[in-house]
């Protein structure tokens, strides 16, 4: 990252054709562009090249287990907020080969790691740039980095873009990491509605964003272009209504390990694990060798797991959380706890994406909320297997 | 491995389709390596040539229904040192047990002409219900990849790597949008086990459920999302009631909703 600190370059105005010499200019060296699109009724990540594959005048509703795309009354390119999909899936992908061996009469010969991609991501949020900063701390600044993580995120580049529309599962300024793009951008985007085409407001955080800034057509932004950008800002924080007070949380929910709605939450949840997938700083993967017949081939992937699972937790003898009770308190403690004895920092960025995304709407605010409202509450009997 | 000790397979068919077995002969460049480890001593599927018992690892399709098939089994398991039941109906009983939840002569009188040949047991039962199993491998078919893993493990002496958890880890690792949140399109995903990839939510389908129950299901609470979103009783009945009706979390599923129990 380059160290020059955002307030030393002016804003620019890119108008829409500038953002596809953008995107060009990206392609032009080397790097696969990826950014929102619309697929099979949502706004997912993959590979663009022009702008019309951008999700244009598409907006979302989202509730508990519940999205559904909407047509917006505008034809903004970035006026959905976050899906299903997360950077997570480029840069610790779902499942990816560790190592590879072939054995021969000469040895075992391990093969070199394969070359990461070079990705440059565009439409970032803020809430995104704040679980990147998370999933760094878990695989990067530790002892044991993950080196196929941390090559692909030094090669990445970031091109924010502010919310303009949040959903109702947002939380984001509760957990101090949005709406608005503070930092771990190159360029950051504000998308300034506009009858005739909307037009983007650049922000610049790094040299890398200067120098790719520096070749496109934009011109330096006049008062009024700061004013939009300001209304955006200012339009979207105040669309947030979801809120989980964050403050002395950890201990609240460490001293109600026997409280008894984890019980009732453990009645309705499936222990899918749809939330861990979703969930842009989960970070557990298992490291399995690959199934072969052949005794001369080995290879190790490594996979997307979850502590819904029952092996996550399986030690000799048996697995230490059998029920769903306790898989669902390891969810949400770790989450918002004991991940701060861990990392330094939340595990959660406010996304809501665990809520919109749970099959059955388990809404991780408002289980934190009634724990809260209800501190000290022991269940009954007591006794029962935790 | 030296030549003497080559494994011998067999696979034997009971009440079922021949989709699972048909599974093992779609591993082509893979199976040529099944044929280099193992001797497949008895696979009418495959050749018509039988070898002499006992075998190592003996691969069991299909369910249990007739008098003849409740002794046969446990002839195989005389002859097999490790046996391992295949599909949904050797370890759940299938589709053909959906007549356990009616009577079974009524129902042949009305499918045959002349029920008096017929020689039937009153309930279609999974191999478990007969013989000690070593290993069940789900799926209606059972999935190629996990067919081969289960064959290499046991070749290997290893536990087969053969995950319980829920379809919807492999959906969303596939990149899927999910069909339940995003289309109000109902899934048994949740409450299913995973192996086969996702394939029907990949295909904008709700799974069907047909490698049956997965670790921990909660089918209540799914069962109470589905008719949130609007799906009637028996449409849940029914959902639960194909490929693994009598498996026994499925199974209690189906009878609650038959009962009109469920509707939280
Ligand atoms: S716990 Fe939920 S809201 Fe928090 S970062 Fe993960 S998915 Fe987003
Ligand atoms: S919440 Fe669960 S899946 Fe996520 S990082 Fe923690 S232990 Fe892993
Ligand atoms: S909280 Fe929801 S998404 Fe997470 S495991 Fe439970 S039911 Fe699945
Ligand atoms: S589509 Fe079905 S299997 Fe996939 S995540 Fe949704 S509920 Fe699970």
């Amino acid at each position: 990252m380059a160290p020059s600190a955002p307030t030393d370059y002016h804003p620019v105005v890119l108008d829409r054709p500038g953002l596809q010499s953008l995107i060009d200019a990206l392609v032009t060296d080397g790097r696969r562009v990826i950014g929102p699109t619309v697929r099979d009724g949502a706004v997912v990540y993959d590979e663009i090249t022009q702008i019309g594959e951008l999700p244009g005048g598409w907006g979302d509703d989202q509730g508990p287990g519940r999205y559904r795309l909407r047509r917006r009354d505008d034809d903004l390119l970035f006026g959905y907020a976050v899906g299903p999909d997360s950077w997570k899936r480029f840069l610790f992908p779902p499942v990816s080969t560790t190592w590879r061996a072939e054995v021969s009469r000469e040895g075992v010969e391990v093969a070199p790691p394969a070359e990461v991609p070079r990705y440059a991501f565009l439409g970032v949020r803020a809430c995104e740039l704040a679980a990147i900063a998370v999933q760094d701390r878990v695989l990067v600044q530790t002892n044991y980095p993950d080196r196929d993580y941390a090559a692909r995120r030094e090669q990445a580049l970031f091109i924010a873009v502010n919310c303009s529309s949040p959903a109702t599962t947002c939380f984001c300024p509760s957990m101090g990491t949005g709406p608005r793009v503070g930092s771990g951008h190159d360029l950051a985007l504000t998308e300034i509605p506009d009858p005739a085409g909307s037009r983007f407001l650049v922000e610049i955080g790094s040299e890398r964003g200067a120098a790719i800034a520096a070749r496109l057509a934009t011109r330096e932004a006049a008062p009024a272009d700061r004013e939009a950008a300001a209304a955006v800002w200012s339009g979207a924080a105040a669309a947030v209504s979801r809120a989980l007070q964050a403050d002395g949380l950890k201990d609240v929910l460490v001293h109600n390990l026997e409280h008894p709605r984890w019980d009732t939450v453990a009645s309705r949840c499936l222990a899918c694990a749809n939330c861990t997938m979703v969930c842009p700083t989960c970070f557990c993967a298992d490291f399995r060798e690959a199934a072969s017949l052949s005794p001369d081939h080995a290879e190790q992937h490594r996979t997307w797991a979850t502590c819904f699972s029952v092996d996550h937790s399986q030690l000799h003898g048996g697995s230490m959380r059998w029920t769903t009770r306790s898989r669902y308190r390891q969810w949400m403690t770790h989450k918002l706890a004991t991940w701060h004895d861990q990392f330094g920092t939340s595990g959660c960025v406010g996304c809501g994406r665990c809520i919109a995304w749970c099959p059955v709407g388990i809404d991780i605010t408002e289980e934190a909320a009634t724990i809260r409202a209800t501190d000290g509450l022991t269940r009954l009997p007591a006794g029962a297997t935790p | 491995m030296a030549e003497h000790s080559t494994p011998k397979l067999a696979v034997w068919k009971f009440a079922s389709c021949d989709g699972c077995q048909l599974s093992l002969l779609d591993c082509e460049d893979e199976l040529l390596a099944v044929a280099g480890a193992v001797e497949i001593a008895h696979f009418l599927e495959a050749s018509s040539a039988v070898v002499e018992g006992p075998y190592d690892v003996s691969l069991v399709e299909g369910s249990v229904t007739t008098p003849q098939d409740a002794e046969r089994i446990q002839e195989v398991r005389r002859v097999s040192r490790h046996l391992v039941a295949i599909g949904a109906c050797a370890t759940a009983g299938g589709i053909q047990a959906l007549r356990n939840f009616t009577a079974v002569d009524e129902l042949a009188s009305v499918v045959y002409a002349h029920p008096e040949y017929l020689s039937t047991l009153e309930t279609c039962t999974p191999i478990s219900a007969h013989v000690p199993v070593d290993f069940e491998l789900r799926g209606c078919p059972v999935d190629r990849g996990q067919l081969l893993e289960v064959l290499s493990a046991f070749l290997r002496k290893r536990k087969p790597d053969i995950r319980t958890h829920s379809v919807c880890l492999e959906c969303k690792r596939r990149g899927n949008v999910c069909v339940m949140v995003a289309h109000g399109t109902g899934c048994l995903g949740p409450v299913t086990q995973a192996g086969c990839s996702a394939i029907c939510p990949s295909f904008e389908r709700g799974c069907y459920g047909c490698f049956g129950p997965m670790e921990t299901p909660n089918t209540a609470s799914l069962s109470a999302a589905l008719h949130a979103g609007g799906m009637d009783g028996g449409t849940v009945m029914r959902l639960f009631r194909t490929f693994n009706a009598t498996a026994p979390a499925f199974e209690a599923a189906s009878r609650a909703e038959e009962k009109g129990a469920g509707r939280l």
